[in-house]
């Protein structure tokens, strides 16, 4: 049958099955936007601004489980968009993002709104597609959805000139994809999976240490768990990896890394056996790299071949699906029918209950105030029986998040941590909306990132959405300021505002519920309002302590026994 | 340490500049690189020298996989394996350099007698240097070469 190029658009998503996109019509969109207006397989979510819809298809990815799908216009469309593509890539989210491009015969005379983005985006995507034929149009889409959920997977551009949206051809629908030079590996080395086991066995400090791989393997959560409490093993998550257990398991020892718990960092520092499990050794959690586990045999598992014996070497490497590889392992642990060592186990118990003892993430709140940041995530944990859905933008606040909300599952935190993108929390909690309409949605953020996307408040107004925007409001860039005042002697250069809006106004004119909280008493009646039958979002601006610093820490360059408690 | 790297691509555009891109985003140095279509012309192969210690060389071999066209990768450098590079070199004609560069194995492919001539050599990459350095460098008016193209030694062949 023959379609054009913008209806052959249509039909592939639909076939992809994709659900929601998030997107920003402009002139070299304007056949694609077109007929997404004749169509109903699809919503098109309208953001504002090109970055906020590729944080939004992270957001939506990372709850429902499917690939992320936004679509801009070219030139400023799509070079407003590479933040968000490589934020995805390098936190691992399929997202696969569809830009405008001049008309092909335009291409390359500097034409208005021309930009190279295939050029331009080749770095910040897992790949990139310009599309020069209406003929290889969906054959390139569906390539390009492959190569965003599969493997490890990525953000994937498909750049494509607005002729080609009214140029017409047969639709061919390819029902399968095969590339030969793309062939990810899913199931663990079954040689290496009995070595992994028999080190299991025979470690008297294992360590089990969970990323974001756990998040991407759908399932693969029950399966850590199961393997932490038969191999009686203790379990830390990165950032990415936080609710890959349940934080009030007794196997789970916090967070590990810069602010990580005491006695995550210490075990990690004293264990014999390291299990990564879909983590990458990012340097934010080895902290020193020749002093990281220093007595550890490390396992590695990992999708992506390039992440094994890149920052620390891996004795047992095994590339494969976490989801998958953890199943093998199990099965191999019933088929051995051997036991842990029992007696070692306890005395590293004795020794991790001993770390543990220093509650290193305590703090003080003192009734009259002022609001300590951790009170509020705590409240906020709370009010939402840790059922939330939590975003984050970057800073002292998503530590605090990252430390004291307290995940029961995957899934739940969303938050931006390889490239550590301000301004990804709002949008994110725009597509978590989208796909967890009826749940809690909370974003916690700062004074300073707020503000790096706040125009998304129209977008949660438009469509309803009843997020619940928790601002801990210092007036400092609170993480920068930190740092200048650990390791530049106070000097506060240009980390603190001399004007910050009226938030609680600034969100009434948006359309939501401001309220400003200066007091724990008016923290409390902010939650109550914010969690009870509200019809559209609310933004609490929380006056909190102003130069609280995130503790523990381990400094930039230190080892991670080297942790500064307070 | 110097590594000779063989790669079989998709033979689609864009693919030079993913690996050129590859190489100095993660700061690799590529020393030479040569790149032509193969027999079966959906596939192109590439021969590229680099520099680095083991774990370097490791990451290079498995980011250039990663690269979604990239097909096969092979570090031929620890195999029983043959470099080839030729050079061109214009050369001023004067005294013996003519008869030299012949002796050494030169062929030459274009000559104006008393004026100039191209000696064209092909040879290992030692070999190249040494005919290159043989000629009084006062007397090269330009010179071409090309980074040398690899192959593992024995019947087994690398292809698709």
């Amino acid at each position: 049958m023959q379609m054009t190029g913008a209806e052959i658009f249509v039909e592939c998503l639909k076939r992809e099955g994709v659900e929601v996109i998030f997107g920003y019509p402009g002139g070299a969109v304007l056949p694609i936007y077109d007929a997404i207006f004749q169509q109903s397989h699809f919503k098109h979510i309208l953001v504002r601004h090109e970055q906020a819809a590729l944080h939004a298809a992270n957001g939506y990815a990372r709850v429902s489980g499917k690939c992320g799908v936004s679509l801009v216009t070219s030139g400023p469309g799509a070079t407003n968009a590479i933040t968000g593509l490589a934020d995805s890539n390098a936190d691992s989210i399929p997202n696969v993002c569809f830009t405008g491009q001049v008309p092909l015969p335009m291409i390359g005379t500097d034409a208005f709104q021309e930009a190279d983005i295939v050029g331009i985006t080749r770095s910040a995507t897992k790949h990139n597609f310009l599309v020069k034929n209406v003929e290889d149009l969906a054959l390139i889409i569906r390539q390009a959805f492959h190569i965003a959920t599969t493997g490890r997977p990525g953000s994937v551009v498909v750049d494509i000139p607005k002729d080609l949206g009214f140029a017409k051809c047969d639709f061919v629908w390819p029902e399968e994809v095969n590339m030969r030079s793309y062939q990810p590996k899913t199931s663990g080395h079954a040689g290496q999976i009995k070595k992994a086991v028999r080190a299991m066995l025979k470690a008297k400090r294992p360590m089990l240490y969970s990323g974001g791989g756990i998040m991407n393997a759908r399932g693969s959560a029950a399966l850590l768990k199961t393997l932490a409490h038969q191999l009686n093993a203790p379990v830390t998550n990165t950032l990415m990896g936080l609710g890959g257990i349940p934080f009030d398991d007794k196997h789970f020892v916090g967070m590990l890394g810069m602010h990580g718990t005491y006695e995550a960092n210490m075990a990690v520092s004293h264990c014999d056996l390291l299990v990564s499990i879909g983590a990458r050794f990012d340097d934010r959690v080895t902290g020193r790299l020749n002093a990281f586990a220093p007595d550890a045999k490390v396992i590695h598992i990992d999708v992506d071949p390039t992440s094994i014996s890149k920052n620390v070497d891996a004795d047992l490497p095994i590339v494969g699906d976490v989801g998958i590889v953890l199943q093998q392992i199990l099965d191999e642990l019933s088929h051995q029918g051997g036991v842990p060592d029992l007696e070692a186990l306890k005395l590293w118990w004795q020794q991790i209950d001993e770390w543990r003892a220093k509650d290193s993430l305590g703090f003080e709140q003192s009734e009259e105030g002022p609001i300590k940041p951790q009170t509020v995530i705590r409240k906020v944990h709370e009010i939402t029986k840790g059922n939330a859905i939590v975003t984050t933008d970057v800073g002292q606040h998503q530590m605090w998040a990252a430390q004291h909300y307290g995940f029961k599952e995957p899934h739940k935190f969303l938050t931006s941590g390889g490239l550590g993108t301000m301004g990804y929390g709002l949008p994110a909690a725009v597509g978590a909306a989208m796909a967890a309409p009826n749940e809690p949605i909370v974003v916690f953020t700062g004074d300073a990132s707020i503000q790096m996307c706040i125009q998304e408040l129209a977008t949660a107004y438009q469509y309803r959405q009843k997020i619940v925007v928790v601002l801990l409001n210092n007036a400092y860039m609170g993480m920068v300021r930190q740092w200048q005042e650990m390791f530049h002697e106070s000097r506060f250069s240009h980390s603190y505002f001399d004007s910050l809006p009226d938030f609680a106004k600034l969100a009434e004119a948006y359309g939501g519920v401001g309220i400003t909280a200066d007091t724990l008493d008016e923290l409390d009646k902010a939650l109550e309002v914010a969690f009870g039958s509200q019809e559209s979002f609310v933004f609490i601006d929380v006056a909190v302590a102003k130069e609280e610093n995130v503790f523990p820490m381990v400094p930039a360059g230190a080892a991670l026994n080297e942790m500064v408690l307070a | 340490m110097r590594h000779t790297i063989t790669i079989l691509v998709e033979n689609e555009f864009g693919v030079l500049t993913r690996i050129a891109g590859l190489f100095s985003a993660r700061g690799y140095n590529i020393e030479t690189l040569n790149v032509a279509p193969t027999l079966d012309e959906t596939v192109s192969r590439l021969t590229l020298v680099t520099h680095g210690d083991d774990k370097i060389i490791e990451q290079i071999k498995k980011q250039l996989n990663k690269l979604i066209p990239v097909i096969k990768v092979e570090d031929i450098s620890h195999m029983v394996h043959l470099e080839r590079g030729m050079l061109m070199l214009k050369v001023i004609d004067a005294g013996d350099l003519l008869k030299a560069a012949k002796a050494a194995g030169a062929k030459i492919i274009d000559h104006e007698s008393g004026n100039y001539f191209i000696a064209e050599f092909t040879g290992a990459p030692e070999e190249v240097d040494a005919f290159l350095a043989s000629v009084d460098a006062e007397y090269i008016i330009e010179a071409s070469r090309t980074g040398p193209v690899g192959m593992r030694r024995g019947s087994k062949g690398f292809v698709v």
